[in-house]
Order: structure tokens, then C-alpha cells, then sequence
């Protein structure tokens, strides 16, 4: 693994005031980057979620996930090698583009035209992120007005 | 029945078992407060400041093995005593640390007295916690000492809003503590430590490097055994002296930037590391790629993250020291005490080379004479509780530690003004031993107005302060390392120490010879009160050996030979 990796690790926290800010601060403190950062409840328990991704070397990555674990909160982190991996954007063009070629792309990135209005049109997309990122620059010639990354959420296989 | 919050305060402390508290009291905090006035079931000990309440049960705690506990009011009261929490977190000491908060009502509006303590505690704590209802009381404080004390222990921050402290609720403190978040792992595992002791078996110079965690474990007397046992050579950090005794033939020394020559040498040459309970701090280990260059590492650290932080462990082993010392006791017929005798002739020959000494000087007291008088003097009969600094280092160095318990010091965080609260707080847990501070000209001033407390509570420490007129340590690296600019180092500017001390009641010595000081030491031993003596000691010395920072553990400076007079 190279120095500098991107790896995605899931954490399940109890859902309680300030548990992100103790996952962000810890992040802070010692100095390791967030690319992104997901949470949101876990159905019908008291967990939440977070999926994290970071970058780092095998010793960092390594640091992170026990120093993670030693969170009064943390119930569990998992370091993923093997996932399924998906992020969403919601993009914003005018309307006067090219729609017809816009809901084309959008459909070969499991997305689709979402709403419309007098003077811009919303898409979304749902992907891994790689082919996210190549939506995104695909879609530049449509002159995006906004885009919105949701981050990713990953499941192990 | 129904108790208010504050009586939920009082009730827990009394089921967990505490009988003494310091703080200082204020607005937030004044329900609780007025339910201590009510009580003798505790003593409070009211410092005169909150920084100084915090120390005060981190000494309690270092010498009694039990939670500490410190109350303070929001705001200003809570932001002084951060840097006690900050140094009970770098040496994990189990504290439990109750501030008053404004009243829920008020949060968030800037209101007189209201910080987000919670906020601030969160990154030097091992645990924080605001409570926003009377009901979660008593499973809060429960859990919080449960927090301090198990695992890698540390300091547990509660932060109560006023109009819960006055809320009424029922108490019910028989509840079990059940986490499921947390569940510290103490039992080591047993096939992991047996190839480990299998591997030192066939090591050629194997090294026990002895750390904090073993004192925290109170497993100082199965080490004792099992370094005994084996026959294998030991150093210690500074955190962990006094688990072996100062005179035990298999103790090197300390090692680190200021450990002995023999130490040092003995972790660069050794092949087999087995660290318990400590965590390779930059100031054992120097330059990281040259430490223990050749040796396989043992790791036993009851806190996972400190495994292979730093240096990789071969043999990691999560687990409580005394549990995972105990099991390896048992395995340790297998490892042949004689197979090291060469080893340890190495190491004496490096101890006899160049041995932690100093030169005596006829004109002026050296400040280490001062630390190994006291040694002669009281020996196991005193706890020592140090400042930071220079004296620190010559404490750690050259007093005849006995027992675990015995040296109180901020060793993580490196506090200044930590030693006299903290050597209060020594006293009132052990009172029978005699309680000294050994101390600078700089850092006794840091919290000097606990002379008031120490008069008032009849906490009779004794401080002595190695006056050399210097902020020593910062002006011994500008002599080496900055060109001898002493920038804003130079301490001539003083308080008349003497005057100083018995205008709060305390006893006050200055003293320039031998003489003086034994009589001056004999002296506040006997009155029993507070005092400070001030030692006027050789303005220029410098602790030796020395490895500058970043520098191999095994290229030290060294005390220069001494001139022959004529």
C-alpha cells in the first residue's frame, strides 16, 4: 500500500450529543485528514453510522482505528478492504443546456433528472465515487451552476 | 425517595468511597456546595486555586492508587483547572473532575460564568460528560469513576448545569455499570505470551523496559519477582520509578534524554526489548530509527493504541500488567538466569565507564548533593513530589526510590507548578510519610499560594527549591544549543523565600552550606509544618548525561572528567 492511500473506515457509535465532535476532534488532534465524512442513525437501535474516508500509510491508518476504538462511544470500527462503495451528487444546470444529452449521462450513472424549474434543472447521480468524479467532469461542458457531494457510504461484501 | 441533584453529588461520592475532595467553590457550583457544608461523611480540601485543586488529587491519586477528586465552579473555575486535566491525561492518572455549569436555560447565550467546558475537556480527558437531567445522575458519576479507574486509567470530566444540581429525582446508585462500548481487555493472551517468554529464552541480551503502567497496576512486586527471576537487567522511565528499588543489583538505572549512560548503552545493545506498561516516548526513545536498532520487541500495554504507535512490537500483548506479569512468572523456569551473565558484565562495565555521578564542589552546594542528602536522610520514609525542570531530572536520577508510589512527578505534560499541590494531596493520602516537593526558583512560584492551603489544612510539605537563580533547564539548552543567549532565563530577580513563607505561617529556611541544610531539614521534619528551604546551589550546572533531542540514544553528552586542582 502506498504511503499516502485512501482508505474507508465505518464506525458504529452510540447516537449521543457530541459523538462527532469526538470522532472530528480526535481526527484534528492528532493530525490525520477527513476526505469525507457520512453519519445518520441506524435503524431500530441506538447506533449511528459514520463512514469515514481518510488517507494515510498502513501505521496511520492503523493509529486511527485504535485510537478510534478507545472512544467511550465507539462500539465498533472497520477498516474495509473488500466494499461496496457508493456516493451521490445532486448537480444544478441551467435550463437553456442541453437536456436531452444531461438525462443520457445521468442515466448511465444510475441517475436522472430530479427537478425543474423556470430557469435551472436539479440531476442526481448515485455511484462509487471514482465514477462520480468522472460525471462531474464529463458534465463541466453543461456549465453545472452548483453540484452537491453527499460523500460516500460504504457495506462490506 | 427524592434527593436533589446536588445530594446525588454527595451520595455518590460517599458509595464510591471518597474521603477527600479539593476544589473551590463559585456560583455554578454552589448547590453542591452547600450540600458538602451538611456533610462529614468527606473532607474538602479548599485550595486556593482550581489549577492547584486538580494537582492536588493527581498527587492523592499517585500515591493512595484511588480516583481523585476535584470540584470546581463554570467558567474560570474550569478553564484553571484544564491544565490539571490535560496533565492527568498525558500520565493517565484516574480522576473524576465535577464542574458546575450555567443552567441549562442559559447555555448557548454567553451567559456570566459559562464556558463550553465540555468543549475543552473533550481532547484531555478520557471521557467528558454534560448532564442535562437530574435522572442521569447517578449513572453518570457511576460510570465515571468505573471510566477513570479501568483500562488505561485517566482523568473523567462531569459537567453539571446548575438547575440540575437542584433538580429533584430519584438516586439509585446499585446499578451495574454496563457499557457495551467499552470493555478494556485485561487478560493477555496466553499463547502470545508464552512465545514471547519462549523468545527471550533464546534472546542473548534481553532488557526489561519498565514503564508507568506498571505502577498503575500496582504490579510493581511481580515485577520485582520476575526481573529477579529471570535474571535479566532492567531500566526504568521516569514515570516508573521506584518499581524497582534503588539498590537491586538487575536496576541500571533510568534511561532516556537524561537517563545513565549504562542505560542508554544497554538499550542500544540489547536484542530483546520487553517493554511493560510503557510507551515510547520521544524522550526514551531519541531518534526513533536508532532505538533498539537490533533488538525484537515485547510489547504489554493494556491500551491497545499504544502497541506499535511508535516503534513496531513484535510480540504485542494487550492486557492488564499484573495479569499478563503473573502468567509470564509462571512460564519462567524455562529462562536461564546465567545465560546473561556476560550481559550483565557489559552493562556493569558501561556503569563503570561512566557512572551517573557529579562533581562536588567546595565552594557552592551542587543541587544533586542536595537530592541524595535527602535520599540519606529520609529515604523510604518520604514521598517525593517534584516540579519541572532541572531538579526534576536530578530527583529522578539520584534519589534511592524503594517502593512504587514513592515519586510523584508530571511526567507526560510536564507541568510546572504541578510538584506542591501535588505533594498536598501526597500528604493527605499518606500521611504517615514525610511529604516533600523538590522544586525550582521557577516553578515553585507557579502555585506558591497553596502555601496558604498547606498552613490552613495543616498539610505539612516541605518544599525545597534548588535556587540556582535560573529558569534552569530552558537556560541549560541556550548554553548548548543557543549560543548561551539567555533569553528570558535569568531569575535574579527574586522574593525573599524566608519571609515569604512564614507570612503565610509556614516555616522558611535559606540556607548555602551542608550544615545548614541538614539542620534547616531536620528542623521543618520535626515542626511538622509547611516550609520552603531554599537552597542557594551552583548557578551553571547542567544535567548530564544528555541526548539532544532528536539525537541516537546512544550519543550522549557526558559530564566532563573532573579538573585535577592544584
Amino acid at each position: 500500500m502506498s504511503d499516502n492511500a485512501r482508505r474507508v473506515i465505518s464506525v458504529i457509535v452510540i447516537n449521543e450529543a457530541s459523538v462527532l465532535s469526538r470522532i472530528t476532534d480526535l481526527f484534528s488532534g492528532r493530525g490525520y485528514n477527513i476526505t469525507s465524512l457520512t453519519v445518520a442513525p441506524i435503524p431500530e437501535s441506538r447506533y449511528s453510522r459514520l463512514t469515514i474516508v481518510t488517507a494515510g500509510s498502513v501505521r496511520v491508518i492503523e493509529q486511527i482505528t485504535k485510537q478510534l476504538h478507545k472512544l467511550i462511544p465507539v462500539l465498533k470500527v472497520y477498516e474495509h478492504c473488500d466494499l461496496v462503495e457508493k456516493e451521490m451528487a445532486l448537480v444544478k444546470f441551467p435550463i437553456t443546456e442541453n437536456l436531452s444529452d444531461i438525462s443520457t449521462l445521468c442515466g448511465a450513472y444510475n441517475g436522472k433528472i430530479v427537478d425543474v424549474s423556470e430557469s435551472v434543472i436539479i440531476v442526481m447521480v448515485a455511484d462509487e465515487p471514482k465514477r462520480v468524479d468522472n460525471f462531474l467532469s464529463v458534465v463541466k461542458k453543461f456549465h453545472p451552476k452548483e453540484i452537491v457531494r453527499s460523500g460516500a457510504v460504504a457495506l462490506e461484501r | 425517595m427524592q434527593i436533589n441533584g446536588a445530594q446525588m453529588v454527595i451520595e455518590a461520592l460517599i458509595a464510591e468511597g471518597v474521603d477527600t475532595v479539593f476544589g473551590y467553590p463559585g456560583g455554578a457550583i454552589m448547590n453542591v456546595y452547600d450540600e458538602i457544608y451538611k456533610q462529614d461523611n468527606f473532607k474538602h480540601i479548599l485550595t486556593r486555586h482550581e489549577q492547584a485543586a486538580v494537582h492536588a488529587a493527581e498527587g492523592y491519586s499517585k500515591a493512595s492508587g484511588k480516583v481523585g477528586v476535584a470540584m470546581i465552579t463554570s467558567g474560570p473555575g474550569f478553564t484553571n483547572a484544564v491544565t490539571g486535566l490535560a496533565d492527568a491525561y498525558m500520565d493517565s492518572i484516574p480522576l473524576v473532575v465535577i464542574s458546575g455549569q450555567v443552567p441549562m436555560s442559559l447555555i448557548g447565550t454567553d451567559a456570566f460564568q459559562e464556558i463550553d467546558a465540555v468543549g475543552i475537556s473533550r481532547s484531555c480527558t478520557k471521557h467528558n460528560y454534560l448532564v442535562t437531567d437530574a435522572k442521569d445522575l447517578s449513572r453518570v458519576l457511576k460510570e465515571a469513576f468505573f471510566i477513570a479507574r479501568t483500562g488505561r486509567p485517566g482523568p473523567v470530566h462531569v459537567d453539571i448545569p446548575k438547575d440540575v444540581t437542584a433538580q429533584m429525582g430519584e438516586f439509585d446508585y446499585s446499578i451495574e455499570v454496563d457499557l457495551e462500548t467499552y470493555k478494556p481487555n485485561t487478560v493477555g493472551n496466553p499463547r502470545q505470551i508464552r512465545k514471547a517468554m519462549e523468545a527471550i529464552a533464546s534472546s542473548k541480551r534481553p532488557l526489561f523496559y519498565l514503564g508507568g503502567g506498571i505502577i498503575n497496576s500496582n504490579a510493581a512486586y511481580e515485577v520485582r519477582e520476575l526481573v529477579k527471576t529471570t535474571g535479566i537487567p532492567a531500566v526504568e522511565t521516569f514515570m516508573a520509578r521506584g518499581t524497582l528499588s534503588h539498590d537491586d543489583e538487575l536496576l541500571i538505572s533510568m534511561l532516556g534524554m537524561h537517563g545513565s549512560y549504562a542505560a542508554n548503552m544497554a538499550m542500544s545493545e540489547t536484542d530483546m526489548v520487553i517493554a511493560l506498561g510503557a510507551r515510547f516516548d520521544d524522550r526514551v526513545t531519541g531518534k526513533l530509527s536508532e532505538f533498539a536498532k537490533n533488538a525484537t520487541v515485547i510489547h504489554v500495554d493494556i491500551d491497545p493504541a499504544s502497541i506499535s504507535k511508535l516503534v513496531n512490537a513484535d510480540f504485542p500483548i494487550v492486557g492488564d500488567i499484573k495479569n499478563v506479569v503473573t502468567e509470564m512468572l509462571s512460564l519462567a523456569s524455562q529462562i536461564d538466569s546465567e545465560k546473561y551473565e556476560s550481559w550483565r558484565e557489559t552493562i556493569n562495565n558501561f556503569d563503570e565507564l561512566h557512572p551517573l555521578t557529579f562533581h562536588e564542589d567546595s565552594e557552592r552546594l551542587k543541587p544533586q548533593w542536595v537530592i541524595k542528602r535527602v535520599g540519606e536522610l529520609l529515604g523510604d520514609s518520604a514521598n517525593i513530589s517534584t516540579d519541572v525542570g532541572q531538579h526534576q531530572m536530578w530527583a529522578a536520577q539520584f534519589y534511592p526510590f524503594s517502593r512504587p508510589r514513592q515519586f510523584i512527578s508530571s511526567g507526560g505534560l510536564g507541568t510546572m507548578g504541578f510538584g506542591f499541590p501535588a505533594a498536598m494531596g501526597v500528604k493527605a493520602a499518606s500521611p504517615q510519610k514525610t511529604s516533600i516537593n523538590i522544586t525550582g526558583d521557577g516553578s515553585i512560584l507557579m502555585n506558591i499560594q497553596e502555601l496558604m492551603t498547606a498552613v490552613e489544612q495543616k498539610l505539612p510539605v516541605i518544599n525545597i527549591i534548588l535556587n540556582n537563580n535560573y529558569l534552569g533547564m530552558v537556560r541549560q539548552w541556550q548554553s548548548l544549543f543557543y549560543g548561551k543567549r539567555h533569553s528570558q532565563t535569568d531569575l535574579s530577580v527574586q522574593p525573599d523565600f524566608t519571609m515569604l513563607s512564614q507570612s503565610f505561617g509556614g516555616l522558611g529556611y535559606r540556607v548555602t552550606t551542608k550544615e545548614e541544610f541538614d539542620a534547616a531539614l531536620k528542623d521543618a521534619v520535626e515542626k511538622n509544618i509547611v516550609a520552603l528551604i531554599e537552597v542557594m546551589v551552583e548557578r551553571h550546572e547542567n544535567v548530564m548525561p544528555m541526548v539532544p533531542s532528536g539525537g541516537s540514544l546512544f550519543n550522549m553528552m557526558l559530564l566532563e572528567k573532573k579538573k585535577e586542582k592544584k
